[in-house]
């Protein structure tokens, strides 16, 4: 789960992290009403969308005039912002951060997360702040610098001094080495305690004032670890999510929407996406992933085929079951009466395989439901390619 | 031979109570498995289906000398059932819970560094050698008696490739579902070495997908340890950068992580990748000179 940028900014606030003073504004007139309180010579006006790019696009403004903080919410607010994260329909501003600005001397680059190769949560940073650090690290490697964190133990001082140092903190400005060291340790309690699986500070800024501050912040968690925070559970903010995607969560379906037309409704994460992947073979794009997950029933399946037909770009359903444990026929028992449920307008084809398949596909065949029946995977994409027409 | 388990392996199931763990343990003792023990804290006295139920996993060690665990238990208490096994002395843990916090995998993993126990998941299928044990939530019956292992990211789509292999009358010798998760226990590159050193195992199936380097890792190693032949799938071409695609780990993350990039390493490796998951047997086929 994603957070927006103010919402990291207070969290870091709770962990001893430095950022700006800075709030949260939804109108004009609460940007005025915080403009008064915050009474500082640079105001900072930030659109809060879950998307990177937004100094590009316009969402960042900066001013010295107070009077001008409402007329620039005004205009952020209700805005769409396209940048190279939000595809071409681009995301809707919904709200702002304001804050004080700052003088900077040099922008560095910081961030944590795990390690999968080894395992360990592991600190990345640069001195090339400001920067996508997948640039960095394609064309200047070693310009990275890497730091594991050994989770038995825990932080500690040497792991910041390591970092600090290679970063060359001392010829840069030897005033923030502590602080520095202080800040890791801070963010990886906090990447800890939160179930974080992202920290990134970009820019993390030495101020003209020899201060450490996180101009920038960007925190995601890891959802496997959210029962474990009402607080973060709070900061969800469902404007930025597909609609489609709340729905199938809701039904505990895992559905990703896709670009292509032929929706795709599978059971098993690894299996729908190989479903995808022999669409594309046999000539045409998958509109979706969605796993059914290993109990599929009556009511998911019929919630797999609302979400799916509420698609307008689903020109037909392709339905790829593994029976395992599920068995086949329950599945054509969930098709049968979910087709009955809702009204399926596309063409579909339905392929099982395992436990009780024959049985499976007879109770189809005998349904009258408009349908192809497949036992074989590559003759199912095919038959479902065929059907849609292959894709322009 | 098979790797990993066979028909000595004496089997205690954590959560053996519970819907999943009474469920499958029950399968998995039909299946032939020597399931000697359960585990649910609270719960001795109890018996599922014949098999004894036990208050800690030690007590299951003491009483039934059970040397491998599986386990059901729900994600938030899973970490600690994991190193509860390890600390009785279990020597091979296999954990199905799916939704375990990373983090808390990442102090499982860290604590069980340097102990003789191994860990296979968590978010995975299970471990069968065919028509000796299954321990996991695979369906047997789909399993054929033969010469092919494989190891796999994946569950169903694992299931698709053992179909294939038993249809075409090749069959498995050890089936292992390393997981979905981003930190496991066990991975491709300390699956392989096992396989390579089995005498009944005569070609390797290893499924991948988009996230992390596994893959590649495994590309390392195959082109200077591994003589078999290797057939890989990598699942996720389609996926889009930046989407998690179900499993917790199948996410192309900064450019890396994406399908082709592995399909390169582990071609360059000699691994012979297929594209289409349909002719994953017919592949292996092949390459044996069948």
């Amino acid at each position: 789960m994603n957070v927006h940028e103010f919402q990291a900014k207070s969290l870091f606030a709770q962990f001893g992290v430095p950022v700006p003073r800075g709030k949260e504004i939804t109108s004009p007139d609460a940007a005025t009403t915080w403009a008064n309180e915050l009474n500082t010579p640079v105001f900072v006006v930030k659109a809060q969308i879950h998307a990177g790019g937004r100094g590009k696009a316009g969402g960042v403004k900066i001013t010295k005039e107070k009077a001008a903080v409402a007329g620039l919410a005004k205009e952020l607010i209700g805005k769409t912002l396209v940048t190279h994260q939000t595809g071409p329909k681009g995301r809707q501003v919904h709200r702002l951060l304001m804050e004080e600005g700052a003088n900077i001397a040099k922008e560095l680059y910081l961030s944590i997360l795990v390690d999968r190769d080894t395992g360990w949560p592991t600190f990345i940073a640069s001195t090339e702040g400001g920067m996508e650090i997948e640039e960095v690290a394609a064309h200047t490697p070693e310009k990275i610098i890497k730091e594991a964190i050994d989770p038995a133990v825990g932080f500690q001082g040497h792991n910041g001094r390591n970092v600090a140092f290679a970063l060359g903190l001392q010829n840069i400005e030897p005033a923030v080495i502590n602080p520095f060291v202080k800040m890791l340790d801070n963010l990886y309690r906090l990447f800890m305690e939160k179930n974080a699986a992202l920290i990134e500070i970009n820019p993390l800024i030495i101020t003209k004032e020899k201060t450490l501050v996180a101009l920038d912040g960007k925190v995601s968690f890891d959802d496997n670890g959210l029962f474990k925070h009402e607080d973060v559970q709070k900061m969800r903010d469902l404007n930025e999510e597909e609609p489609l995607e709340i729905e199938a969560a809701a039904n505990n379906l895992n559905y990703v929407k896709l670009d292509g037309n032929i929706g795709c409704m599978v059971n098993g994460a690894g299996l729908a996406m190989a479903t995808m992947d022999v669409i594309k073979l046999a000539g045409s794009e998958p509109a979706n992933f969605l796993d059914v997950g290993g109990g599929a029933t009556k009511e998911t399946v019929a919630a797999g085929f609302r979400i799916l037909l509420s698609d307008p770009n689903v020109k037909g359903i392709f339905i790829n079951i593994f029976g395992g444990i599920v068995r086949c026929e329950r599945i054509a028992h969930g098709v049968i009466e979910a087709a009955k449920e809702v009204k399926i307008t596309v063409p579909l084809v339905v392929r099982l395989q395992g436990t009780n398949a024959d049985e499976g596909r007879k109770l189809l065949a005998e349904s009258g439901l408009k349908l192809e029946v497949a036992d074989d995977l590559w003759e199912a994409a095919q038959k479902i390619v065929r059907l849609t027409g292959k894709a322009a | 031979m098979s790797i990993l388990v066979n028909k000595n392996t004496r089997v205690v199931v954590q959560g053996i109570t519970g819907k999943e763990g009474s469920f499958h343990a029950t399968q998995c003792k039909a299946y032939g498995t020597k399931v000697v023990a359960g585990v649910t804290p609270g719960k001795a006295g109890q018996e599922v289906e014949g098999i004894p139920v036990f208050n800690t996993v030690a007590d299951a060690v003491k009483k039934t000398e059970c040397d491998t665990s599986l386990i059901f238990v729900p994600p938030p208490f899973c970490a600690d059932a994991i190193l509860e096994a390890a600390e009785a002395g279990i020597k091979l843990v296999i954990c199905i819970t799916e939704g375990i916090p990373v983090n808390d995998m990442v102090k499982v993993k860290r604590a069980l560094r340097g102990r003789d126990v191994r860990l296979i998941g968590p978010n995975c299928p299970g471990v069968i050698t065919v028509d000796e044990a299954k321990i996991g939530i695979m369906p047997g019956f789909i399993h054929k008696k033969g010469i092919v292992g494989v190891v796999s990211r994946s569950g169903t789509l694992t299931y698709e490739a053992v179909h294939q292999l038993s249809t075409l009358g090749l069959g498995e010798t050890t089936c292992v579902g390393i997981g979905g998760d981003p930190v496991n226990g066990t991975g491709f590159v300390d699956v392989l070495p096992l396989f390579e050193k089995d005498s009944e195992t005569q070609a390797i199936v290893m499924i991948g997908e988009i996230g992390g380097d596994a893959e590649e890792k495994a590309a390392e190693f195959i082109k200077k340890n591994v003589k078999k032949p290797v057939i890989s799938f990598i699942a996720g071409i389609t996926a889009p950068p930046g989407r998690r695609m179900g499993h917790a780990g199948a996410i192309i993350s900064g450019g890396k992580g994406t399908a082709a990039e592995k399909m390169k390493s582990l071609e360059a490796a000699g691994v012979k990748v297929v594209k289409n998951p349909a002719e994953i047997g017919a592949a292996v086929k092949k390459a044996l000179g069948r």
